[in-house]
């Protein structure tokens, strides 16, 4: 697990330079109604559509904790393998933008409702590497304001204002641009399973502060800066890797960092300083008087925990003593819950006891390259588990040969959308030819029309392959390719 | 504790009031008048009292999640001075 070489480490004029990374991402809980009012958490609205006087601000309105939420972040938090506070504050965010009505942020910051955890993240399908969770706290989210509607105006929507947040604060524990692809990655795919977080980065539903810094190796942390709101992961990982560079100029330079907060611009490339309109950050944090302290027992706790999905280390692990897959094929299967479902209800179909690799290769190949090009999970496409799991029979068995399984795979994907593959052959005559006396005839009538070949052929083994080509080619592919091989053989005396 | 000038111009300004410069250092007075008349607090030795958050001997009450509000833009936008479409129109925030 261990991944210290020095290939992480970034080359600079003067010598290597460490990248040290630690990141805020903030999770949109997935839930019906937001956070501490019932308006809907729906995401594209109608402007203020989604929104109650309590997200409005309007005066007198109190807010009233979402019990689900709640859920959602313990949820995470047993899924982090973290410690879950039983008792929680919240406090209020003091700062002023047109798009917070409060004038404050209702955030957790003296006790959050999950303390410290870990992520194992997958670097490769076969090394891994650790980030610690430092804790995971409930917040709002703000609304959103448009700037380009007008040239003097901008126009504000609350219609996110108030929807949960989940901040999810890692130790600065990353060492590159790709581990903090994988840390986001992984962080996004434990969400998904958990159900907590839909993770949908298009949608604003995860996003990032990557907070980056870089030393000589060994040294003690450099000054860091904090790149706001990055909402892909590419994007992080170009940040990460354009915002080191820059520091590393600067210290090469014998420049010092100013801690700051940066955005990343992606069509240039950079990062650039945010101006800081607002003087340093003076957020004056206080509990907030409106909300109680968070308290649930160990029995909310253990419900909870008793009802949590299997998550994808331990699904990869099963996958591959269970069904003897290779760490490669389980990883890509268990990157989505659904597609590790499709694969094992694939496995299941009965007669039971097929080959689980062979189910896992026309997934992860045939099916995937399908579902892909059509935009969409394995699991979203109309071919079934069914499907999947006959064609892989139908090899086993010697009906047919790989090359016409792929065959009659393109038209399940086309003509024959709901055929089950046992009919299609039987419908189409691709039966693979294991009639010896059919395949024979097929190298007769070949050899008696090229008797120049057949001469090459005894001086050069070599040449078989054009025969096996013939003999497939004159029988549609579907003789037994290593009936025609034993036959060729024999009839050319090799 | 007591608070300089460029404090209170600070305060003013992370509060968002407007502060003219004459009646700066009348307020700093003010606050300081206030600031020395709790300063007596720091007499109590609170090191190792955890601070009180709440002083109502009662749980928090959850609410279920289900939409019960919202749908409401036209309430909702009623009182801003400007609007278009339901946004709330402010002046641009940034450049």
């Amino acid at each position: 697990m261990a991944n210290t070489g020095s290939d992480r480490l970034l080359r600079g004029a003067t010598g290597d330079w460490e990248v040290v990374v630690g990141m805020e991402i903030h999770a949109q809980v997935t839930s019906r109604s937001k956070l501490f009012s019932g308006a809907s958490t729906e995401f594209g609205a109608e402007p203020n559509s989604h929104v109650s006087l309590v997200d409005a601000a309007m005066p007198g309105m109190l807010p009233v904790l979402n019990e689900a939420c709640v859920a959602q972040a313990v949820r995470t938090g047993l899924g982090l393998k973290a410690r879950i506070n039983k008792r929680s504050s919240f406090d209020r965010k003091n700062y002023f933008y047109p798009d917070l009505p409060q004038g404050y942020q209702i955030s957790q910051y003296k006790s959050p409702i999950v303390g410290e955890g870990e992520v194992t993240v997958d670097l490769t399908p076969t090394e891994q590497f650790r980030v610690g969770i430092e804790r995971l706290h409930l917040e709002q989210d703000a609304g959103k304001s448009l700037h380009d509607q007008s040239p003097t105006a901008s126009f504000v929507d609350l219609n996110r204002s108030g929807v949960a947040l989940m901040e999810i604060v890692s130790r600065p524990d990353i060492r590159s641009a790709d581990e903090a692809k994988a840390y986001v990655t992984k962080l996004r795919m434990i969400l998904r399973y958990l159900g907590t977080c839909d993770g949908d980065m298009e949608k604003g539903s995860l996003r990032a502060d990557v907070n980056v810094s870089v030393r000589r190796p060994g040294e003690p942390l450099g000054t860091r800066c904090e790149i706001k709101n990055v909402n892909s992961i590419r994007f992080i990982g170009q940040a990460v890797e354009v915002e080191a560079r820059r520091q590393i100029a600067i210290l090469e330079d014998g420049g010092a960092i100013d801690q700051e907060t940066r955005l990343f611009d992606p069509s240039r490339g950079e990062t650039r300083s945010m101006r800081s309109k607002e003087e340093a950050h003076d957020y004056r944090y206080f509990p907030d008087p409106d909300l109680l302290p968070l308290e649930f027992d160990d029995a909310f706790v253990e419900t909870l925990a008793a009802a949590l999905p299997e998550l994808p280390d331990a699904k990869k692990s099963r996958f591959v003593t269970q069904y003897g897959l290779t760490p490669y094929d389980a990883s890509v299967l268990v990157a989505e819950r659904e597609l590790a479902d499709y694969f094992e209800a694939a496995v299941a179909v009965e007669p039971a006891g097929r080959d689980a690799k062979l189910v896992a290769n026309w997934i992860t190949g045939d099916v995937a390259a399908f579902a892909n090009a059509s935009g969409r999970g394995v699991a979203d496409t109309h071919i079934t588990p069914g499907q999947v799991a006959e064609l892989v029979d139908l090899i086993a068995e010697g009906t047919i040969s790989g090359k016409i399984a792929k065959d009659v795979l393109a038209l399940v994907i086309r003509e024959e959308r709901n055929s089950k593959p046992r009919e299609i052959v039987e419908r189409r005559g691709l039966r693979q030819v294991t009639d010896t006396g059919a395949i024979e005839a097929a190298v007769d009538t070949i050899m008696a029309t090229n008797p120049d070949k057949v001469a090459q052929a005894q001086a050069k083994p070599t040449m078989l392959g054009w025969f096996v080509g013939q003999v497939m080619k004159s029988t549609g592919g579907k003789a037994n390719p290593q009936a025609v091989n034993d036959i060729l053989r024999v009839k050319l005396g090799l | 504790m007591s608070v300089d000038l460029p404090t209170v111009r600070r305060i003013a300004t992370l509060a968002r009031i407007a502060l003219p410069e004459q009646e700066a250092s009348h307020l700093q007075g003010e606050i300081n008048a206030i600031l020395s008349f709790v300063a007596e607090l720091d007499e109590v030795d609170v090191a190792d009292v955890e601070p009180m958050t709440s002083v109502i001997p009662a749980r928090m009450r959850l609410r279920p999640d289900t939409v019960t509000d919202g749908e409401i833009a036209d309430d909702i936008v009623t009182n801003a001075p400007a609007t278009e479409d339901h946004y709330f129109v402010v002046p641009k925030v940034i450049e």
